[in-house]
């Protein structure tokens, strides 16, 4: 088995952006501040972000913008991830505004961002009328 | 365990409220007013009770999920090819096309714009309606004409516009940066930059117009049916262009778009219109975002 | 190439071009403008479906001037404009069933963003159905996941933003696990296109090289889907979600998006990785259990809950179940009953919506079910579309429910412990959908005295014909599932490799 994960040493840019991830993932599934979560969130993406970037990169390798005319390969990092963490950017940015704009709103609404509270304060109106 | 909902179907069979052989119970409709005031058995206490429980189990699933998924990602990591590597599966034909004939085909010098604007253009069409969706579900949420007005929060804010030092400063640097913005707009199939990065630094000079003007002054200036009509125009432009050109190109027909002169500033085909429609899009949305969460309104 | 093939791509584009327009025009407009385009994007479908049936054939259409590794690709054979098709029908009787609460739900100055989302929805479903690019597939799946949001909250009440919290909590952790999966899968394979990704990946797995970081991407793709489609134990958002929103979008959300990521789900599974890859993996397996659970938890909750909507909202979580139950056990007998079970769901859940929302009007606006005793007498029609919806997705024959509880036990045979857990797991999930179901149609058509049967209030029956047509299409799959078996059958020989 451990041939299978001979990469850990050279990876460790991908761990650190896996890391990153489960920060993330953990404050999204802990947190109980929604804006902590919103942030949380942002630290997800952050990392899935860093994760595509590492692999595109190439040891030695320039940035795929063609300079003097080389149109080899062999001197331009990949462009494809480039590419992909550019979307994803945009969708990230698209999904934390409408998050943050749900977080003000139900501040607007609830005088809280506690979501124990918030299900706590939802569940009594529902079980008992207006608690 | 759980305690049985009295209102439930289960609650209801149990306690013989459902019982549907007694057809003459007569208990009239309850008037909408009553059915208000009406108090089934749950009192506060057991909701702070169940809702402990609950987060008692959860807290513990989430961590135990949590130890595992960091577990296997790290594994998983451990196993991809070496960062860095010249002979990963990535460096394969596919990148090599985009680098090597990226310029003669598309005319763009920048091979990232190249192939996100000309080889795999649908993805970033999407990914510009993924802004439009945004922009209209923060539209949804956030504007507060008519009985919402009431419910803004009112926030201690900053007066930049007495300080003379900053409206000073304000008024050299927002024509700068609006210069810059579409230099990064006009050279995105050249150099790095592009309709995101460039629409971006657009917005970036109206949201800082707003902040020292004030957002009456700013939505007086730029209006809502500007901002909505550049949408528009810009998506729509985008959309139509990219149809002739998925058109033409699924049905193999000779497209009159030609690549150019690689390097000069009009060249690329459609690359240059569209980062300018992009970086359009990318102005008007991010500026919405910021007078929806700062005003309630464009 | 026939102008045909065009279809699939001219009803992405024209939904986009809707979409736009709808954001600068009146509502009035916006709706006009979105009833068009479901009648133009319905032909299409049709159209698409019969000439591929006719023809036989499945091909992949160019986005660009640029073939299969470096282009963007979409492609249909006789399943993709099925499922579209089928799609496009359920938004269409949806919105047309639930526009008088369109109108009375959400404000004035919004109902034009109801459009645009709903516009906006449909491109992302469409793009679902046809995409033969993972990537694409992300994208289509952000812009799925914040148009359901923002048909989710536009509905102006404090419930309905806490509903979107957990909605978009859910979603997001769904699409972050897919992302990081697509990512993996591109990092072993150097390819984002499917048919290359199929080849490449089977190459590997040969091979055995990545053989974990491939489990661990099929997994994560598998389970980020899932989330997003509300399989157990993920499925605590459903009632909050359906059961708040407008009758329209909970039809739309639970009968359609949720279709739109499992079949997604499905092409990869059977387009991407490949069955046989896809069982020894593991993770098929998995999928069972957690369909098995689905099937029970959701059911128990669905007996436990007070409000209809709740319940019909929890009967969705079951409903899935039973999808990822059928994804789990493999084979092509399982997939052509997961195929008719998504047909039954989305055909019969926006009814059942639809219904019970015009019950509760006719109840004083209660939704709470000893409100509901004899709300079938005041509103006749939503009485019978209930019972009707109860009936198919009880199993009852001659309706569409009955078809694929039918053809997952014919599916379930000879495959060891799985038999017994299918079957049993069907058997219980039956039992409790009979308790909950047939006990409400009870409840809402033996009114308590007489005088509840004549309770009325001002019943508004536009969009009635809408729930006829519900109840006619159930009533076609349940008698005609032979026709469409055949049409599945050979579907399938140009859909798996």
């Amino acid at each position: 088995m451990p041939a299978m994960f001979a990469n850990i040493a050279s990876n460790y840019e991908e761990a650190v952006a896996v890391i990153l991830f489960c920060i993330g993932f953990c404050m999204l599934l802990f947190s109980r501040n929604l804006l902590k979560k919103v942030i949380g969130l942002d630290i997800m993406d952050t990392g899935v972000f860093l994760l595509l970037a590492d692999r595109g990169y190439i040891t030695g390798r320039a940035v795929p913008i063609i300079t003097d005319g080389v149109t080899d390969m062999a001197h331009y990092i990949n462009p494809i991830p480039a590419g992909l963490v550019l979307t994803g950017i945009v969708v990230s940015v698209s999904v934390s505004a409408l998050m943050l704009s749900l977080t003000v709103r139900i501040y607007k609404t609830y005088r809280t961002l506690d979501m124990d509270k918030l299900y706590l304060m939802i569940s009594n109106r529902r079980k008992g009328g207006r608690a | 365990m759980k305690k049985i909902d009295k209102d439930s179907l289960l609650g209801l069979w149990l306690t013989g409220d459902l019982n549907l052989t007694d057809r003459l119970y007569t208990d009239p409709l309850p008037h909408p007013e009553e059915t208000e005031k009406y108090q089934p058995g749950h009192d506060r206490k057991t909701a702070v009770r169940v809702t402990r429980c609950f987060q008692r189990v959860y807290t513990v699933c989430a961590a135990l999920l949590c130890m595992v998924f960091a577990a296997v990602m790290l594994l998983t990591v451990a196993n991809l090819p070496p960062y860095g590597a010249d002979d990963a599966p990535t460096v394969n034909e596919v990148a090599e096309r985009y680098v090597e004939k990226g310029t003669e085909e598309t005319g763009a010098v920048n091979t990232v714009a190249g192939m996100i604007l000309d080889y795999r253009a649908f993805d970033t069409l999407g990914e510009s309606f993924v802004l439009f969706t945004a922009m209209c579900a923060v539209t949804v949420l956030m504007n507060l004409r008519g009985k919402h007005r009431r419910l803004r929060v009112e926030t201690e804010t900053v007066d930049y516009h007495a300080d003379p030092i900053v409206r000073t400063m304000c008024k050299f640097v927002i024509p700068v940066i609006l210069v810059f913005g579409i230099y990064i707009l006009l050279n995105g199939h050249l150099s790095p930059g592009g309709g995101f990065s460039g629409g971006a630094i657009l917005a970036s000079a109206f949201i800082i117009f707003a902040m020292v003007w004030g957002e009456e002054r700013a939505s007086r200036t730029i209006r809502v049916p500007v901002i909505k009509g550049v949408t528009l125009c810009a998506l729509g432009f985008y959309a139509l262009s990219k149809t002739y050109s998925f058109f033409t190109g699924a049905n193999h027909l000779h497209s009159i778009i030609s690549p150019g002169v690689p390097g000069r500033i009009l060249s690329a085909g459609l690359i240059l219109p569209l980062n300018v429609a992009v970086g359009f899009v990318v102005c008007c949305t991010m500026y919405s975002f910021y007078m929806y969460f700062r005003r309630g309104e464009l | 190439m026939s102008f045909v093939q065009n279809y699939p791509f001219f009803s992405i584009v024209l939904s986009l071009l809707c979409a736009v327009v709808s954001f600068v025009v009146p509502a009035r407009w916006g709706k006009r403008l979105t009833y068009f385009l479901l009648c133009a994007s319905l032909y299409m479908q049709a159209h698409l479906l019969v000439f591929c049936t006719a023809g036989h054939v499945s091909f992949s259409y160019m986005m660009g001037h640029y073939p299969a590794p470096w282009g963007n690709e979409i492609a249909a054979g006789i399943i993709e404009p099925l499922m579209a098709l089928v799609f496009v029908i359920v938004i269409l009787l949806s919105v047309s069933g639930g526009g008088k609460y369109i109108e009375s739900d959400i404000a004035g100055g919004k109902q034009n963003l109801y459009w645009v989302m709903v516009d906006l929805a449909h491109v992302a479903l469409m793009a679902l159905c046809y995409t033969n690019d993972i990537f694409t597939g992300y994208v289509f799946i952000e812009i799925c996941t914040i148009a359901s949001c923002a048909l989710l909250c536009i509905r102006e009440s404090g419930r309905t933003l806490i509903a979107s919290v957990r909605y978009m909590v859910f979603a997001l952790i769904g699409s972050g696990l897919f992302l990081i999966g697509v990512i993996y899968t591109y990092a072993i394979t150097g390819h984002l296109l499917f048919p290359q990704l199929y080849e490449t990946i089977q190459a590997l797995w040969a091979e055995g090289t990545y053989r974990f970081a491939m489990t661990a991407a099929i997994g994560l793709m598998t389970a980020g889907l899932a989330i997003k489609s509300g399989l157990f134990p993920f499925h605590f958002w459903m009632p909050d979600t359906y059961g708040r929103a407008t009758p329209a979008s909970s039809g739309i959300l639970s009968g359609v998006v949720s279709k739109g990521y499992i079949f997604l789900l499905i092409k990869i599974i059977y387009r991407v990785i490949g069955a046989e890859i896809f069982a020894a993996s593991g993770v098929q397996t998995v999928l069972l259990l957690f369909g098995i659970a689905g099937m029970v938890a959701g059911s128990v909750s669905a007996i436990l809950s007070r409000r209809i909507t709740t319940m019909v909202a929890f009967s969705s979580a079951a409903q899935i179940g039973y999808v990822f139950m059928g994804l789990g056990m493999g084979g092509q007998a399982a997939l052509l009953a997961v195929f008719f079970q998504i047909f039954a769901h989305a055909l019969t859940k926006p009814m059942l919506f639809l219904a019970s929302r015009d019950l509760s009007e006719a109840s004083g606006g209660h939704q709470e079910f000893r409100h509901l005793r004899g709300a079938a007498h005041r509103d006749p029609a939503a009485g019978i579309a209930f019972t009707a919806g109860a009936l198919s997705m009880v199993g009852v024959p001659i309706f569409a429910g009955f078809i694929p509880k039918l053809y997952f036990a014919a599916a379930s045979f000879n495959m060891g412990w799985r038999t017994w857990a299918v079957l049993l797991a069907l058997a219980v999930s039956t039992v409790l959908n009979v308790l909950y179901f047939l006990y409400t149609a009870m409840v809402i058509w033996m009114p308590n005295a007489p005088e509840q049967r004549e309770y009325r209030v001002h019943r508004d029956d536009r969009g009635i014909w809408a729930i006829v047509v519900f109840i006619v299409f159930n009533l076609a799959v349940g008698l005609g599932s032979a026709g469409i078996t055949t049409l599945l059958t050979q579907g399938f020989d140009l859909f798996c490799k």
